[in-house]
């Protein structure tokens, strides 16, 4: 009890003595005010409890996700031991839709490495380099930005074949746009200030400067877009899952699992109202949590 | 305009302001086509499709193969290749469908009002709900109706469209029966009414067959307000959030002050203020309707663009769907620009 006490006492401290106090106690601070937030906090436990299931889903799923057993097709939720019934081929629904869970998290994990992180170089290099760099390279964004993503990721995927390699690269080529003009903006008004200045008069080069000290401040402002992109992402992958573009079967990637349930959605409904229910909860967390984190890291911008 | 009174002692621009905002969109306008046209041009070059195999088909003689591969101007450098296929593009030439073998542009002018019919019915549910839903949130700001709106966003923004559609169909037309299935009309009424617009509820109604009209419209319906769902969730917050701006504002207290009504203060004042902005959002919303469609129009079955797309997609006929993304494109780069220039020219803050 005592450690925990002369933790908080030192993360909550007026005057942190070093650097990493002064790091932590930010946090711990930010993690204070999104625990206040019921809804918040509700988001970060679904994801947390998708991560587990993703992670355990050997030991959690009461059937092998891929076993076809014909002899057992179309069972009703409940029935013979499995939870969430049964699909047209008799694989157990509640065990795919765990394992499917991972090919979620991988999907997410998949884009967060790729569309930031463009938009984020793309960003701060044209905002910090101006001139005709800063037109040409958002001229390019502004012409991404005002693509349809949904079609062009349809046709980037036609392109490139089916799958969940090439559905991920497909959502992050249309998704780095945005992320960009974040970056640019965060770019433009930490470039003048008197501390980057302070900073280049020590001799940092350009690369230095937007690595070391202009990338880090622009990272708050991306996280909270992030988590709030990542809703229409997961859902933008389902949908090419469900069009068959994504991932493909047997692999129990939840959109294509409601396109395999969509012939018998009228007799059969759960195979595929069950699939979805998860993808609407999975996107649901992300969103509460974005507008939580939102409040947190960036406090100036009215919660709308 | 007024450019011209102020700035005395200042270096005159050569042109008049107006025409250098007009060049520069215009400018906007070319480049981001030609971009797009850069990109469908590219994703038709890495296709793993033999361009040459798909027009003359596999049992084609060597001759036959060389000729077609000039004729296409696949022998030519890269650079002319897209020239030659921006000057096709166009000239509204967008090359042949090899599933339905008729040019792209007579496949999509007939497969498009169907959507547009559908995506236009959803925005003016999404306007006629979300509006007032949006005023009346920012109105009375944390009251339960506020929460509703919220509710109703939250919802919107994280529920797959195409699985809602499914339940949509399941519950409405599966198990009440109040909606007509799949597709667009009865198989009784089809090819009854002859095509003036396209658009068939306005067919219907302008020849007056309105037995044709009522089917025409419970098929219509469940995906209509489907699609209207979502684009009231945006256009409801949108709405809210650019009402809570005019309402802190200090014009609206002075409205107060002075004794005005609430009504008069909303929406004689408070609302009249946010017009463009909402019509620039309705735009945006109309635009992303247009592309959302894609699913439902898979879900129920609907024969527009985006069915069309999906479909020649699994076909691998590749120049149906990049044609169909390349009109989905244009729509959706017009439809920016000109809520950008709305915004321009009517709020006189960006002069």
């Amino acid at each position: 009890m005592s450690t925990s006490q002369g933790l908080r006492d030192w993360l909550l401290s007026e005057e942190p003595t070093s650097r990493r106090q002064a790091r932590f106690a930010a946090w711990y601070k930010g993690w204070l005010t999104l625990r206040s937030n019921t809804l918040a906090m509700l988001g970060l436990f679904v994801l947390a409890f998708l991560v587990l299931a993703a992670i355990f889903a050997p030991l959690l799923a009461s059937h092998d996700p891929f076993a076809q057993e014909l002899g057992q097709r179309l069972l009703a939720p409940g029935e013979d031991g499995h939870l969430f019934g049964t699909d047209s081929l008799g694989r157990d629904i509640y065990s795919r839709l765990l394992y499917g869970a991972r090919i979620s998290i991988y999907i997410v994990l998949l884009v967060v490495m790729v569309a930031p992180v463009v938009g984020l170089i793309v960003g701060t290099v044209a905002g910090y380099a101006g001139g005709w760099v800063d037109v040409l390279l958002m001229r390019v964004t502004d012409i991404f930005l005002a693509f349809p993503r949904l079609i062009l990721a349809l046709a980037f995927v036609a392109a490139l074949g089916a799958g969940i390699e090439n559905a991920v690269l497909a959502i992050s080529l249309t998704a780095w746009p945005p992320y960009a003009r974040i970056a640019r903006a965060e770019t433009l008004t930490i470039r003048n200030t008197d501390f980057i200045h302070g900073i280049k008069l020590q001799g940092a080069g350009p690369v230095r400067i937007v690595t070391r000290h202009i990338w880090p401040l622009c990272i708050s402002s991306l996280v909270i877009r992030v988590t709030l992109d990542m809703a229409g992402i997961i859902l933008t992958a389902a949908g090419l899952g469900f069009l068959g573009l994504g991932a493909q079967p047997p692999s129990p990637e939840w959109g294509a699992m409601i396109s395999e349930g969509r012939k018998y959605i009228l007799d059969y409904w759960w195979v595929a109202t069950i699939p979805g229910i998860a993808i609407f909860a999975i996107s649901l967390a992300f969103n509460l949590l974005g507008d939580g984190l939102r409040d947190v890291l960036d406090p100036k911008e009215d919660n709308a | 305009m007024a450019g011209t009174t102020h700035g005395e002692g200042r270096l005159r621009p050569p042109f008049p302001p107006w025409l250098t905002k007009t060049l520069t969109t215009l400018a906007t306008v070319a480049a981001t086509i030609i971009g797009l046209l850069f990109v469908t041009f590219m994703i038709g070059r890495v296709m793993p499709i033999d361009p040459v195999l798909a027009v003359i088909g596999e049992r084609a003689t060597q001759e036959q193969y060389d000729q077609t591969f000039r004729d296409l101007g696949l022998d030519q450098p890269l650079l002319m290749q897209f020239w030659i296929y921006v000057s096709d593009v166009l000239q509204g030439d967008l090359g042949k469908s090899i599933r339905t073998g008729q040019k792209v542009t007579t496949d999509i002018a007939r497969v498009f009002p169907a959507t547009l019919e559908l995506a236009s019915l959803g925005t003016l549910f999404g306007v006629v709900l979300g509006v007032p839903l949006g005023v009346v949130a920012a109105v009375r700001r944390g009251s339960w109706i506020d929460h509703l709106a919220r509710f109703v966003g939250l919802i919107g923004y994280s529920m797959p469209i195409f699985w809602l559609g499914l339940v949509g169909l399941l519950v409405f037309y599966g198990i009440l029966g109040w909606v007509a299935g799949p597709g667009r009309l009865g198989i009784f009424y089809q090819g009854v009414v002859e095509p003036i617009t396209g658009l068939l509820l306005v067919d219907s109604a302008l020849r007056g067959e309105w037995t044709v009209f009522r089917d025409a419209f419970s098929h219509i319906i469940l995906p209509a307000s489907l699609l209207g769902y979502y684009s009231l969730a945006y256009i409801s917050r949108m709405t809210r959030s650019f009402m809570l701006e005019q309402l802190g504002s200090e014009y609206v207290t002075t409205a107060r002050v002075k004794g005005l009504g609430e009504w008069q203060v909303v929406w004689g004042h408070a609302f009249r203020n946010i017009r463009i902005q909402l019509v620039t959002v309705i735009a945006l919303a109309y635009a992303n309707l247009l592309e959302g469609s894609v699913l439902t129009e898979i879900i129920f079955a609907w024969p527009g663009l985006g069915q069309y797309i999906t479909t020649s997609l699994l076909a691998n006929d590749m120049n149906s769907v990049l044609g169909g993304t390349i009109v989905i494109g244009t729509i959706f780069v017009a439809i920016n620009i000109f809520s950008d220039l709305l915004y321009r020219f009517f709020d006189p803050r960006s002069k």
